[in-house]
């Protein structure tokens, strides 16, 4: 069961890959906060995997919950202040 | 490994399988749009998925309380910021891409096909 929990662990991290692809790339600047967005949704589940994997998973959901919170207000004042500062016809 | 374990694993196998989907598109969809769209992906099935499998493992403990609490929580903020980026992309002034540019819809639609949007319009 250990070696189910490493292995998706490994899958996950490789997962944001992808993503941060997007935020390096991205063309635009809505394209780099929604890649964002989806790392910040990926990180915590990432942290609840390691979790499993120590076998501590009582811990690692509370900060998984605080970084859900944090990625929401993040994304929000980033979006906010975005759309008033970009002006592409 | 007892049923439940196997429960748990095949849940979560699951789940990862969505977000492999979910990265999968937002390299190779060409929107903001539609990149979107697939960040709802990751929130409606895949994180969930990897939740829920987790809790099932735990069985009756606090902690699976707290991991429904961030199902809950997911389930309010997702849609709530794919309409907030969506509104600040608009607003901003991107527009979604034309479908006449990808594949010729007009033949499987005939005569009705869906009229092309006008230019100015958001």
């Amino acid at each position: 069961m250990s070696l189910v929990f490493e292995t998706l662990t490994l899958v996950v991290l490789l997962l944001t890959v992808p993503f941060l692809f997007r935020v390096i790339v991205g063309p635009s600047i809505f394209d780099r906060v929604v890649a964002l967005n989806g790392v910040g949704t990926l990180i915590p589940l990432l942290l609840v995997l390691i979790g499993l994997d120590y076998g501590r998973v009582d811990m690692f959901i509370d900060l998984a919950l605080a970084l859900w919170l944090l990625n929401l207000f993040t994304t929000l004042l980033i979006a906010r202040y975005v759309r008033d500062k970009e002006s592409i016809p | 490994m007892t049923l439940q374990e196997v429960v748990a694993a095949i849940v979560l196998a699951t789940g990862v399988f969505f977000l492999f989907v979910a990265a999968i598109g937002f390299v190779r969809l060409p929107d903001v749009f539609s990149r979107l769209h697939v960040t709802g992906v990751i929130d409606t099935l895949g994180a969930p998925l990897v939740l829920l499998g987790t809790a099932i493992y735990l069985g009756p403990q606090l902690a699976a309380a707290r991991l429904v609490l961030g199902l809950v929580f997911i389930a309010i903020t997702s849609p709530l910021l794919g309409h907030l980026l969506a509104r600040a992309a608009l607003e901003a002034g991107y527009q979604p891409g034309r479908i006449e540019d990808m594949t010729p819809v007009t033949e499987r639609f005939g005569a009705r096909a869906p009229s092309e949007p006008a230019e100015g319009e958001r």
